[in-house]
């Protein structure tokens, strides 16, 4: 069990979107703009490589009937800290992405993973398994909202990239353009799964 | 013992119908509408219509190339997908939004379910419902008015339109550069017959002058022939149930789905299509099911085999749906025609539908 491998696995393998098929609510609701992807995934990375680390030096001390508890209160302390660092210093993000910063503490990424892996590892591998999931998110997140916003409002990352007679495809910044992209990548990742 | 029995599965009972036959005769039977689009709208609403039908075909045959499946573009079913796709369309529309919507249609609406047959909602509805969700403007502005009338079918609109253009010109625009379901749409909003005159009665007055003219016999004639400002396989309800009755003739589509969508319209818009200010009146039921896309939708696309009930009592169930969400969207929703998106939605209850209308077997007794 080698930290590279842990660290690894999320991001094509064990992709916490597209393989694990995990916070999808996150995926379709703010990944209309790459810059809001990119908010919520580097969010949600720390988020989960603190409670991670924390919940795997606490793992032999946490009574089995009230781990999902403790784990949330663990998650809930660094959505804190990252909703009130975030309205500090990226006012505008902070606003765009909104409600979705508190949810974070509920995101089914990151309690899957304390449950899943960070009670039953140690620290170091746990690091790694918070790294490797959160930039999988991360980046999963940011291929969603590159397609969608290139089609759906001609720019990427704010900078147009389309020619101006490109009438943009608003469906595809609406919700059903999220099921669709979501759709057409998982059959992507499914499809090179099966040629291997 | 000479007889032969011979065990085999259902169904029992062959026909000789083939599905390219069914597709091919519906294409045959949506050929009048055309002619008259073209009649009206020139060789324009030609031309949107093949590029719709054709890139259909061509996606078709690429996606199933892609997926290693035999093409069976040869059956007409994405033929008509994309013809009825581009009769969904304006005639002033761009000429890539048929091939967009075509394109939509078949590749996500029909093709990523498997194909034909296994398609959850009728794929030209979908493609319109992409298309307007995707172009909103392009597909509900720059109407073109008909070769020999105009846009809200209002006989005499010169006549009002005089009268209003110095009263009120906010609803001698309306009368000039609407469709007829968008023109009672205004006319329900009373935010919008508020704004038509300083005075309020007076307000009230106008929007029943112009209630009372786009549902009387000249008018109604205009929607019946198709003489009106709306989309290209739409507007004529004559060219659609000339076609519909050859469809009925040759059985391909039944009885019981058109006759209970028009018929669910046409009490549902007696009842509660009267405005504010004018009476009952058995016009007004004549305007709601000549206007939009009832004709198309009841006839051509409400019928299609795969995506609506296999029993008789559910289809009954589907259409009558059909026509309350229709009326519902039109007489109180934010959109002026409802057909499509009631189409759509009863579409995706058939699955629901169906198991609730399994009829009893043959000798079955009831406990």
């Amino acid at each position: 069990m080698s930290f590279v491998k842990e660290l690894s696995k999320g991001i094509i393998k064990e992709n916490p979107i597209f393989v694990i098929v995990l916070g999808m609510c996150p995926t379709l609701a703010v990944t209309s703009s790459v810059q809001n992807g990119i908010g919520m995934g580097l969010a949600a990375t720390f988020v989960l490589i603190c409670s991670n680390i924390i919940i795997s030096l606490i793992k032999n001390i946490t009574p089995e009937k009230i781990r999902i508890p403790i784990y949330i209160t663990v998650i809930a302390a660094f959505v804190s800290i990252v909703d009130m660092a975030m309205a500090a210093y990226v006012p505008g993000l902070h606003k765009s992405l909104g409600l979705f910063i508190p949810l974070i503490v509920v995101n089914c990424i990151i309690l899957g993973r304390a449950e899943a892996f960070a009670s039953k590892n140690n620290m170091l591998a746990s690091l790694a398994d918070g790294i490797g999931m959160g930039l999988g998110f991360t980046l999963s997140l940011v291929v969603v909202a590159a397609i969608r916003e290139i089609l759906g409002a001609g720019t990427f990352a704010g900078i147009a990239v389309m020619p101006k007679t490109y009438e943009p495809m608003l469906v595809a910044i609406l919700a059903p353009g999220a099921f669709i992209t979501l759709g057409f990548l998982m059959a992507l990742m499914n499809m090179m799964k099966e040629k291997k | 013992m000479k007889d032969k029995y011979i065990v085999s599965s259902a169904p029992h009972v062959h026909d000789k119908t083939t599905i390219p036959m069914v597709m091919w005769n519906v294409v045959i039977a949506l050929i009048p509408a055309l002619v008259f689009a073209v009649y009206y709208w020139g060789l324009r609403a030609l031309v949107l219509t093949l590029l719709g039908a054709i890139s259909a075909v061509v996606t078709e045959a690429a996606i199933q190339k892609l997926r290693k499946v035999p093409v069976s573009v040869s059956d007409g079913s994405a033929f008509l997908t994309g013809l009825l796709l581009a009769y969904n369309i304006h005639a002033g529309a761009p000429l890539w939004l048929p091939i967009a919507g075509s394109v939509f249609a078949i590749a996500i609406g029909k093709q990523v379910f498997g194909g034909l047959g296994t398609n959850p909602v009728n794929p030209a509805l979908l493609g319109r419902a992409f298309l307007l969700a995707s172009w909103p403007t392009l597909m509900t502005a720059g109407w073109v008015k008909p070769r020999t009338g105009t846009l809200s079918g209002i006989s005499n609109v010169d006549d009002i339109a005089l009268n209003l253009q110095s009263v009120s010109p906010k609803a001698y625009e309306l009368v000039t550069g609407a469709t007829p379901l968008k023109v009672v749409q205004s006319l329900r909003d009373s935010s919008f017959v508020a704004s038509i005159n300083s005075s309020a009665t007076e307000g009230v007055d106008i929007a029943n002058r112009i209630f009372t003219n786009i549902t009387e016999m000249n008018s109604l004639k205009n929607l019946f022939w198709g003489n009106i400002g709306g989309c290209i396989g739409e507007v004529s309800a004559f060219a659609l149930l000339l076609g519909a009755a050859y469809l009925l003739y040759k059985n391909i589509i039944e009885w019981r789905i058109p006759l209970f969508y028009v018929g669910t319209v046409f009490v549902l818009s007696f009842l509660f299509g009267p405005i504010k200010g004018s009476g009952y009146s058995m016009m007004l039921p004549f305007f709601h099911i000549f206007s939009g896309g009832l004709m198309l939708g009841a006839f051509f696309m409400a019928t299609d085999y795969t995506t609506t009930p296999l029993t008789k009592n559910g289809r009954i169930v589907f259409a009558i749906g059909c026509g309350l969400l229709t009326m519902v969207i039109r007489l109180v929703g934010g959109y002026p025609e409802g057909v499509s998106y009631s189409i759509l939605f009863m579409n995706v209850m058939t699955p629901l539908i169906d198991k609730f209308t399994v009829p009893k077997a043959f000798g079955r007794i009831k406990k």
